[in-house]
């Protein structure tokens, strides 16, 4: 199956069916108890700084832990997997001092992914499975200053960030993956560097892919830590005509419902949710049954208000069969018509209707 | 929001304003932001953003201001327009900004291949664009170039960067008319008819432009400029025109512009054939200078009263409240009278009496006195310079002269206003010292000017403390004159028993109203009534304070009696409902409008005296017609408030878990309910209750330890900006709109807290999710649920607002305050806890006896002198007197 070919299948799908994508990395992860030498593996043996912890480096020093992961999620019933690169970039990875490593771990990562989706689709044809190359939002960011008494002080600059983005689109698409997920998004401005970033790879002949943005709404008022609102945030990131848009992570499933209806309200394209676990009990671990996850995802499903399904922090294989068990048969959102008309936007959604 | 046309603020914009650009080049930023701050609060809804300056590092000050920006949630909210000449200005500000901004602007200046460039850049920053009317020829002046450049760009810009047409934003260049250059004259016609064909022949494109522009031929005559700008906006927007850089909230409404003005300003701007022997322009020239300094509006109503002889028409101007003619009568008035002076003490004085006897005698009302006031100064405005003219001129001999003020610690003073506006009515001179006044301010003052007497004010209880100490120190000083009370909690018998006995030298006098006032201030100075109604106010009181001590002989429980017969609810088997959430929302910047929904009028017309409820009180037969002007006017404002947004309107909502445990509630940390985070006091009634009614306290209606229950919080205002505008109103002489102000945004703020309070039920605490009750049905409260306030009757205790104001993180929340009497600031502003549970109803604590005080007192870790004072006003004791019997 060609690339094109896919994502004119994930359109079609997409048409059809609620599609599922995976669930979280870092609690599978851990459970596995990987020690110092797994993250180092030989190519890094004597990389001059502790590396456990470092999720993504096991694309290359652990690939056997991560294919055997998407394998999971895919029987368990994805349909899309997104790689194990949500941290892989050079702003991120610094913290590492793995800096230099971004491009092959990310190269690594999409066709691990590639491989065991290519691998499930021979398996069954008629149900293709997708990639989706996870962008995560950088330890840093654009609109904040970590300073008080500096407010216009940045940790971080456009083009670094940009930069580092940049970097790591082009080593998933020369990877393989078929969809750039931006996610996890708590500033938009942020993001806005990623879309610049992906838009921008067309300059160097690349094809464009779907693109789905996901933001995450980290307190209960219905705001981005940078303070906008979900209409706001929507309004932010229209320009990048993305494949889907879509909020994860924050808040469990019980929180995200109504931010989540409000963006199903405004958003003219596809709708993606993909919650944690609920929130945290007192140990820091994930408890909420995968019952319980897919009883409200489900729900999500049948009141029309979503596209794309999965799981993030805490959700395992699980939570995803679960999920998608419950999305079985359950028609999608219908992508709602909205008139033509100037909408910007600051914290708060402003709009000029004709 | 929908708008129809969109202002752009032009006041950050180093070209447009030379504040702005000195602040910029002192590296200034805070201030700098504060002007941001006050064009978004006074209702641009996009800001633009220039620092297109020579002398300035123009790139680094773009991403400095707009990081700025970024912090200042009340700034940041609205989109931002990104404004230079320069790309790489523009490209670094597109990098700083988290929402989706304008780039103003971009144009086809070099060509088409810089153009494309950038708008593809645009594009993926995911902004919006201004294009202007320029190309490789020049900037566009005639309608065909504008269009034809514009039309070339908009194909350009849909057909090869794949734009989209709603994001594009066309400036067909805005210049200057009535420049004396017949070339310039038919420029504003150019905009316009290129305005109506973008319009027609580009969808969804947008019109927009520098309005000031128009007018830069009459640079220094604002009111001019102004009605150019408006009769400008007027046939643009007809055309098409969706958006403008201007200063909005300055440009008078299109009708109300003076005839003769505005159908000079038309010809001007619509290029019409010329009227007269002179040009369009040269006719505007010779008009402009009689509306230098005057706003060139006027109105149309019946004005026969105007053929009355020139007394006649101060008289009617006065009773009827119109401001219109008043400078032009009362300077007719000055030249056929011997000295200015006896303008005032003329017709004046006698149009204010025929006031006064119509307010005397019921057929007018305080809202139409206080408009009569407003003319009256703007009379004895004018005269002054004539006064001070005149070498010999001695000062108007006022009827007396009266010091006014709100306590320290207490921030209300729309009362107080009224009655001060009512005095100078009356030829009182009035000084009013304002809020929050010491007691020093106050002394001095009056000892400074002479005063004859002295009037206090005050909403909350401490105040009445205040008051008491002010009286102590008028004795102290020795001063001998009178000492008026006044204001909501204030009342006889607190003047009788305390505040008098604190000042025996001069005479101590409740007010009961505004229209008390004049009567008592007018008997305290009569040299014939003086000492009558002095003798007879002391022997009033004399009386209160006697049946004030023999008073509450009312049995009362003891607390450990009344804890016993708490106010029973059956625990088992009811299952408190659980908040959406718990710890707290912030409510930034409320729509008004909504607010406005929520009003409770009839409050509004008692803070007039008007009494009665709202509607019928409109239909009264007595006070109808004083009611629905006033319901007029303040609709009128309301309207303004709104549309304008005068006010910015804040609250905080917040849920904690929480157990009663005795008379308090703990609240917790958390759900697991293992760490108190903070505690709620109550007070429970002590008086003697009959069987089957209880000694309630709120801690009743909260679940004790074991069933999983909740308490709620608010604090909500309304009044930010209030201040200003009222300070604005008043500084032009215009008591009524500032007092009118005031009242609205106590409105309100009350509205807001009774919305609030809704959806905390349907939604935020979501216990009752169905609720249908109307706003009608709010006011009378049917509804499931109280939301009682500390400071009053069902917890008197103000200093639990301290603990409400910090759960709810309420000063970063709302930006409100609390002084140290505990009032809240801004004045527009209410606070109070949400219990949920179906029993929960409102009482008052009634007086509480030493064995509760002592209790209280340990529990909120304070001495009995501590707690006694700040529960003065419940206490069933006199603890003076005990302590006094004790020693």
């Amino acid at each position: 199956m060609t690339q094109a070919a896919r994502i004119a299948a994930l359109h079609a799908a997409a048409r059809e069916r609620i599609l599922i994508l995976d669930g979280s990395w870092g609690v599978m992860i851990q459970t596995l108890n990987l020690q110092e030498e797994d993250f180092r593996g030989e190519r890094f043996a004597t990389h001059n700084h502790p590396l456990k912890g470092d999720m993504d480096v096991l694309c290359l020093t652990r690939p056997d832990v991560i294919s055997d992961l998407h394998d999971q999620y895919f029987d368990a019933g994805a349909d899309i997997a997104s790689t194990n690169t949500f941290n892989a970039n050079a702003v991120s990875q610094a913290d590492y001092a793995m800096g230099g490593a971004v491009r092959d771990i990310n190269l690594a990562a999409a066709r691990l992914a590639r491989e065991s989706a290519d691998r499930w689709t021979a398996k069954t044809p008629d149900r293709p499975r997708w990639v989706a190359g996870s962008m995560g939002p950088l330890n840093r960011t654009l609109s904040l200053s970590p300073d008080v008494n500096d407010p216009a002080f940045r940790a971080v600059s456009w083009e670094e960030v940009y930069g580092a983005y940049y970097e790591q689109a082009k080593a998933l698409q020369d990877g393989g993956v078929d969809i750039f997920l931006v996610e996890t998004i708590f500033d938009t401005l942020n993001s806005k560097a990623a879309i610049k970033a992906i838009l921008d790879l067309q300059d160097e002949g690349y094809e464009p892919l779907p693109i789905w943005i996901s933001g995450t709404i980290t307190d209960r008022s219905g705001r981005t830590l940078s303070g906008q609102t979900v209409e706001a945030f929507w309004n932010s990131v229209r320009h990048a005509r993305p494949f889907a848009v879509g909020l994860n992570c924050a808040l469990g499933a019980d929180l995200m419902r109504p931010h989540l209806a409000e963006l199903s309200r405004v958003a003219d394209t596809l709708v993606g949710a993909y919650p944690n676990a609920g929130l945290p009990n007192a140990m820091g671990e994930y408890d909420e049954h995968p019952a319980h996850t897919a009883g409200c995802l489900g729900e999500w499903a049948t009141s029309g208000l979503v596209n794309l399904l999965g799981g993030c922090c805490g959700t395992r294989p699980e939570h995803i069969r679960a999920i998608a068990a419950a999305a079985k048969g359950v028609k999608p959102r219908p992508v709602p018509e909205r008139s033509v008309a100037m909408r910007l936007s600051g914290l708060e959604p402003f709009e000029l209707a004709v | 929001m929908r708008p129809l046309f969109v202002n752009v603020g032009e006041r950050t914009n180093v070209t447009g304003s030379a504040k702005f650009r000195k602040l910029i080049a002192e590296g200034q930023y805070a201030e700098a932001l504060s002007v941001a701050r006050q064009q978004v609060e006074a209702g641009a809804q996009v800001i633009d953003v220039n620092m297109d300056e020579g002398l300035l590092d123009s790139k680094a000050a773009m991403v400095t201001f707009l990081n700025l920006i970024a912090s200042e949630p009340d700034i940041a909210r609205v989109p931002i327009m990104v404004d230079s000449s320069k790309w790489e200005v523009i490209e670094a500000g597109l990098q700083c900004v988290q929402g989706k901004a304008i780039v103003n602007s971009i144009s086809l200046k070099e060509g088409e291949a810089p153009f494309l460039k950038q708008a593809t850049q645009c594009l993926r920053y995911g902004a919006a664009v201004v294009v202007m009317a320029f190309d490789e020829q020049g900037q566009a002046d005639t309608a065909d170039r504008k269009v034809e450049i514009c039309q070339r760009a908009y194909t350009l810009l849909t057909e090869k960067v794949g734009f989209p047409p709603e994001d594009i934003i066309f400036d067909p260049n805005i210049f200057a008319v009535a420049t004396g250059i017949a070339e310039h004259d038919n420029y504003s016609v150019d905009f316009i008819e290129a305005t109506r064909r973008i319009k027609q022949t580009l969808p969804y494109a947008r019109v927009s432009g520098g309005v000031s522009n128009v007018s830069f031929s009459f640079r220094g005559n604002e009111p001019v400029r102004r009605a150019m700008h408006s009769v400008f906006l007027y046939h643009a927007i007809n055309a098409g025109m969706d958006m403008g850089i201007v200063n909005a909230g300055d440009l008078p409404v299109y009708d109300e512009i003076d005839p003769e003005l505005r159908e000079a300003v038309e010809d001007v701007i619509l290029n019409r054939p010329q009227r007269t022997a002179v040009s369009n322009t040269e006719r505007l020239v010779e008009l402009a200078p009689r509306y230098k300094g005057d706003k060139g509006v006027a109105k149309v109503v019946d004005l026969k009263w105007r053929e009355q002889p020139v007394a006649a028409r101060l008289s009617h101007a006065l009773v009827h409240g119109i401001t219109e003619f008043i400078e032009a009568d009362t300077e007719e008035a000055r030249l056929a009278a011997e000295r200015p002076l006896h303008v005032i003490e003329g017709p004046l004085m006698d149009g204010m009496n025929v006031v006064g006897d119509l307010f005397g005698s019921g057929k007018m009302f305080l809202p139409q006195v206080v408009k009569s006031a407003r003319v009256m100064k703007q009379a004895v405005a004018y005269l002054l310079p004539f006064m001070e003219a005149e070498k010999e001129g001695q000062p108007r001999q006022a009827a007396g002269k009266i010091v006014m003020a709100t306590v320290k610690g207490d921030v209300h003073d729309i009362g107080k206003n009224i009655v001060g506006v009512v005095l100078q009515c009356n030829n009182y001179e009035v000084t009013d010292l304002g809020v929050m006044v010491p007691a020093d301010r106050i002394l001095d003052e009056a000892e400074r000017i002479g005063a004859d007497m002295i009037g206090l004010s005050g909403l909350i209880t401490p105040s009445l403390d205040e008051m008491v100490f002010v009286a102590g120190e008028m004795e102290r000083r020795g001063m001998k004159i009178p000492l008026l009370i006044g204001g909501a909690t204030t009342s006889r018998t607190h003047t009788a028993v305390k505040i008098e006995p604190a000042y025996r030298a001069g005479p101590t006098v409740y007010v009961l109203d505004a229209s008390r006032a004049v009567g008592v201030v007018s008997n305290l100075l009569s040299p014939t009534e003086s000492a009558g109604f002095v003798a007879q106010t002391r022997a009033d009181y004399v009386k209160v304070r006697e049946s004030y001590a023999r008073g509450p002989a009312k049995p009362r429980a003891s607390i450990a009696e009344a804890r016993a017969n708490a106010f029973p609810i059956d625990w088992s088997g009811y299952h408190p409902p659980k908040p959406s959430f718990t710890g707290v929302r912030a409510f930034q910047d409320y729509d008004l409008g909504e607010l406005a929904k929520h009003i409770d009028w009839t409050p509004f017309f008692a803070s007039w005296e008007l009494v009665g409820r709202f509607p019928l009180i409109l239909e009264d037969e007595v006070v109808g017609e004083a009611a629905r002007s006033l319901y007029a006017d303040a609709q009128a404002m309301l309207k303004r408030i709104v549309e304008e947004k005068w006010f910015k309107a804040s609250g905080v909502v917040g849920f904690w878990p929480a157990n009663a445990v005795g008379d308090d509630i703990v609240l917790y940390a958390d759900e697991t309910r293992s760490s108190e985070l903070t505690r709620l006091h109550t007070i429970r009634q002590q008086m003697a209750k009959g069987e089957g009614k209880a000694n309630a306290a709120l801690s009743d209606f909260v679940a004790p330890v074991g069933t999983a229950d909740w308490v709620g919080g608010f604090a909500v205002t309304s009044g930010h900006g209030e201040t200003e505008i009222a300070a604005r109103f008043k500084a032009a002489g215009d008591d009524y709109s500032a007092i009118l102000a005031a009242a609205l945004a106590d409105r309100l703020a009350e509205a807001f807290a009774e919305l609030m309070h809704k959806r905390v039920r349907r939604e935020l605490w979501g216990y009752a999710p169905d609720e249908t009750a109307t706003v009608e049905d709010l006011i009378a409260e049917k509804y499931r649920g109280i939301r009682p306030a500390p400071g009053y009757p069902a917890q008197p205790d103000h200093t639990e607002k301290l603990t409400l104001f910090k759960l709810l993180d309420a000063e970063a929340n709302t930006g409100m305050a609390l002084t140290e009497s505990m009032a809240m600031t801004p004045p527009s502003s209410v606070s109070g806890l949400y219990f949920s549970h179906p029993d929960a109803h409102y009482f008052g604590t009634g007086r509480i006896g030493r064995d509760q005080v002592e209790d209280y007192a340990r529990r909120k870790g304070w001495d009995m002198a501590t707690a006694e004072r700040w529960l003065a006003p419940i206490l069933s004791y006199d603890p003076l007197a005990e302590r006094e019997a004790a020693a």
